[in-house]
């Protein structure tokens, strides 16, 4: 009982640094914005209604915030698990390249497709993550330098296999559409059906959802996240993945096996970044393409991760909470003309200051202290 | 005592505090004359640090007021402390590591030029003086990392000089100390008193408290038992004051025929992680029923030792045996599996895992067996009862039976790991340095333990520095010596004198 009042009270602690510091991004990116010569009011106001005035917005947020809640569970996980996962990017990769192959090129059920998709992208995603656990355990290669180089050849085999001839379509270097039977999109074909038209026209709010591609991912992202903390808190895995987090040596003293420990670690991190990948293809992209450059689903990840500060729960509100700002974000440039830079200032002064609570206690502290001694020095007189 | 003529510097009048529903300190007084040592006495975890930190402006009192000189004080933080001559030598060093002597003390208090440029030259003299006039002696230009425990903290006290205290806490000031380090420090605390300076130490030595202080308040869960003058009292009457019962220094244990061997070393060589051959040809055996203790100078291999008989080393040549399976370089999940159970020398670093609570660290070794899981679920309920048990069992003390491990004190997470390891039943307890830095109550505890599982017809292998608890509890003793084991006597035919000798390289009679 006093326990768990304990533990909700440093719950609630941590929740009220986190809006904190949301409050203190949003305040600088104000601050910037007004220094630029925009009114920060309208700007956030445009931001907000630009995020919730209508049901598509909404969707499209929940769309975005899909495989920005799994890569930030992995890397919550890796953190969680005394490691650094650098390498959701390239997992993200791996995972929606299996699943475009299996989805654009394997002739399966309904029932059995989408599935066999979405178990292919996860193995082949914690296989790429699970080969840097394997590289750590065992030639002590740091996983952050791991991860970051796999990020890269992830990029460019991604790019390799999808200009093959063989695989490519013609005129253009991506992946054929997946099969119908592969996808995941709310009532794909009956959407444009003449009777769903009609039912479309008397229903506005259903209309306005149906034209975005909302799909079945974050009823699967949500779940994962569940099933991430009982993982963690309640299963003998768990339990031993995070004495290996917190005291490496505490650990090996006492028969737990650290190298396993670090290799499973690692291959569950590049299995939920490979989920990640594999739901955008099956959801929204129904391809992959050749890339430019890194789509940064992975990076993203690592800010959703401390902003929920490692918690799996919380990687579903920082999830949604960063898509909100990445989706409502830009739309201040097409109605002001203000840089939609200033959104990344927002997330960067979150971040900067989630990630120093030490720093925020510590200010919490002295503003307190001179609370008390105004108090005291009142008292005196 | 001495100075009871002399007036009051510190008073405390009736301190409380308290951590949530915790209260560290229950209507404390304390009062410091002039020139004296003033110790405070109590058990890991009584309250003796919590009260100080309020003194020095770490924490701010519930409750109660701070008289400094007579005059009423708000000490708000460090830098008031500071500045009113209160210094503080904290029993974790907060040095510096890459930093020489002299910029570790004059950090934050720099000697500048008019250009506001470091005035490096006259920090070292400055130092120097101050080293002097003390008998301090520290080289300024040292960098920290190069400089023992010992002279590390000198650097401290003339961290806190150098500031002008006139009144110095000390927190278990000679906790690190080797024995020649604890005689030079209570020289040096006599040169402040004759200085006119007060010295408080927190501490739960005793032998030291009658070597050093004139007056000892005794502080106990929380709460004031006295104040004794050191004069006039006796280890004994302390200890009891402290504990709340009376302590026996001595263990009691009946004779006993030892059984089976139960562990095996035979021509074991080791090399440490420089290839350097750290045990040499090392043989020694453990029955069932018995407590063998090895002896020996820190450093000539102790710890490899039982680094290599868990499995994180690897063994070079030899074999090592547990229960006769052989178990030489077999990895070190396996080992434990075997029967092993092991009390780590340092507690921090392999023995605990400081943000998990103490049921969480109960099962340390257990989580993935019946009854704390099953089918790889936990089972909270029984990891609970396991821990409800044990807290009773062990005497943990705790702020909840849910707290994380890293807000006890050293003395309670010593026996979390004890518990832990006994409750495990294992055939074959290795106990590293099971009583370092602990206070009385918990070492008779502790030495208690480890006797009942030697009765329980189990092997104890124990490994200190102290050479009273190796005689104490031992049934043979072994010394160690340069990563050999140079003899094994019989604990009631020997000596101090005899193992000091043989500890030290010597030939015995």
């Amino acid at each position: 009982m006093n326990n768990r009042k304990l533990h909700k009270k440093e719950w609630v602690s941590a929740l009220k640094f986190t809006f904190f510091s949301i409050f203190i991004g949003l305040l600088v990116g104000a601050i910037v914005l007004a220094f630029s010569g925009y009114n920060p009011i309208q700007a956030y106001s445009i931001m907000l209604s630009g995020i919730f005035s209508k049901p598509s917005y909404i969707s499209y947020v929940v769309i975005y915030a899909t495989p920005l809640i799994l890569t930030g569970l992995s890397v919550a996980f890796s953190f969680k698990t005394g490691l650094f996962n650098i390498g959701a990017e390239g997992q993200f990769i791996i995972g929606s390249l299996a699943a475009a192959l299996i989805g654009g090129y394997l002739n399966l059920p309904a029932y059995i497709h989408v599935p066999v998709c979405i178990l292919g992208a996860i193995l082949a995603g914690g296989l790429w993550g699970a080969f840097s656990g394997f590289l750590k355990a065992k030639f002590n290669v740091n996983e952050v330098i791991s991860t970051i180089m796999l990020n890269w050849i992830a990029f460019h085999l991604n790019n390799f296999v999808v200009t093959r001839p063989s695989i490519k379509r013609e005129g253009m270097n991506v992946t054929q559409f997946i099969a119908d039977t592969a996808r995941i999109e709310i009532l794909p074909k009956w959407k444009n059906c003449e009777a769903a038209l009609a039912f479309r026209e008397a229903h506005p709010i259903i209309n306005d959802l149906l034209r975005t591609p909302l799909n079945a991912g974050i009823i699967i992202a949500i779940v994962t996240a569940f099933l991430i903390k009982y993982l963690l808190d309640r299963t003998s895995l768990g339990y031993s993945l995070r004495v290996v987090g917190d005291n490496v040596n505490s650990a090996e003293y006492n028969g737990i096996n650290v190298k396993k420990n670090i290799i499973i670690s690692m291959l569950i991190c590049g299995m939920l970044a490979g989920a990640a990948g594999g739901l955008q293809v099956l959801g929204r992209t129904r391809n992959v393409a050749e890339l430019a450059a890194m789509e940064s689903y992975g990076f993203n990840g690592i800010s959703v991760a401390l902003i929920a500060r490692n918690s799996p729960i919380g990687c579903i509100f920082s999830g949604l909470f960063f898509a909100m700002l990445t989706y409502g974000g830009p739309k201040i440039q097409s109605a002001l003309g203000a840089p939609r830079e200033i959104i990344n200032i927002v997330i960067g002064t979150i971040i900067l200051f989630v990630a120093v609570p030490k720093l925020l206690s510590i200010l919490k502290s002295k503003f307190k202290r001179t609370i008390i001694n105004t108090k005291i020095s009142k008292g005196d007189e | 005592m001495k100075v009871s003529g002399a007036e009051l510097v510190v008073e405390m009048r009736g301190i409380t505090k308290k951590f949530g529903s915790f209260v560290a300190n229950d209507n404390i007084s304390l009062n410091v004359h002039k020139g004296e040592v003033h110790a405070l006495l109590g058990e890991n975890g009584a309250g003796k640090t919590t009260l100080m930190n309020q003194l020095y402006g770490l924490y701010q009192p519930t409750s109660g007021e701070i008289y400094l000189n007579g005059k009423k004080v708000n000490i708000t933080d460090p830098n008031v402390a500071i500045a009113e001559g209160i210094g503080m030598v904290h029993q974790h060093f907060m040095l510096i590591q890459p930093f020489t002597v002299a910029e570790n003390i004059i950090l934050g208090n720099e000697i500048t030029n008019k250009m506001g440029v470091l005035d490096y030259k006259k920090a070292v003299n400055q130092v120097k003086e101050l080293s002097k006039k003390y008998g301090l002696d520290v080289d300024p230009d040292a960098i920290i990392s190069d400089i023992s425990v010992g002279m590390q903290q000198r650097v401290e006290i003339l961290k806190v000089l150098y500031r002008g205290a006139e009144i110095l806490i000390f927190d278990e000031p000679t906790a690190v100390l080797t024995p020649q380090e604890i005689e030079e420090f209570i020289e040096i605390i006599k040169k402040f008193t004759q200085d006119g300076k007060t010295v408080i130490i927190i501490t739960h030595k005793l032998k030291e408290i009658l070597k050093m202080a004139d007056t000892c308040t005794i502080i106990r869960r929380g709460v004031k038992i006295g104040v004794v003058d050191v004069s006039k009292t006796t280890e004994a009457e302390l200890a009891e004051m402290m504990v709340g019962r009376s302590v026996t220094f001595s263990v009691e244990k009946e004779d006993k025929v030892p059984g089976k061997s139960v562990l095996d070393v035979k021509d074991l060589c080791v090399k440490d992680s420089r290839n350097v051959q750290i045990i040499n040809k090392l043989s020694l055996n453990v029955r069932k029923g018995e407590i063998l203790g090895i002896a020996g100078v820190d450093g000539n291999g102790q710890n490899e030792l039982v680094e290599t008989i868990l499995g994180l080393r690897k063994v070079e040549s030899g074999s090592i045996c547990i229960n006769e399976r052989n178990i030489t370089n077999k990895k070190n999940w396996e080992i434990l599996q075997s029967g092993i159970g092991s009390i780590p020398a340092d507690r921090q670093k392999h023995g605990i895992v400081p943000n998990f609570s103490i049921p969480d660290n109960l099962i340390l070794e257990r989580y993935n067996v019946g009854p704390f899981s099953r089918h790889g679920i936990l089972n909270r309920k029984a990891i609970k009862d396991n821990a409800a048990v044990l807290i009773d069992r062990f005497d943990i003390r705790a702020s909840s039976p849910e707290a994380k491990v890293n807000t006890l004190s050293g003395g309670n997470q010593q026996k979390v790991i004890i518990g832990r390891e006994i409750s495990n039943n294992p055939d074959l307890l290795i106990a590293s340095q099971p009583t370092r830095g602990l206070d009385v109550g918990a070492i008779e505890f502790i030495h208690k333990a480890i006797v009942e599982q030697r009765n329980n017809n189990k092997a104890v292998l124990l490994i200190s520095f102290e050479l009273d608890e190796i005689l104490d509890l031992s049934d043979r003793i072994a010394v160690m010596y340069e990563g050999r084991i140079v003899k094994i006597l019989n604990s009631k035919e020997t000596d101090e004198k005899e193992i000091g000798l043989l500890m030290a390289g010597g030939q015995s009679k």
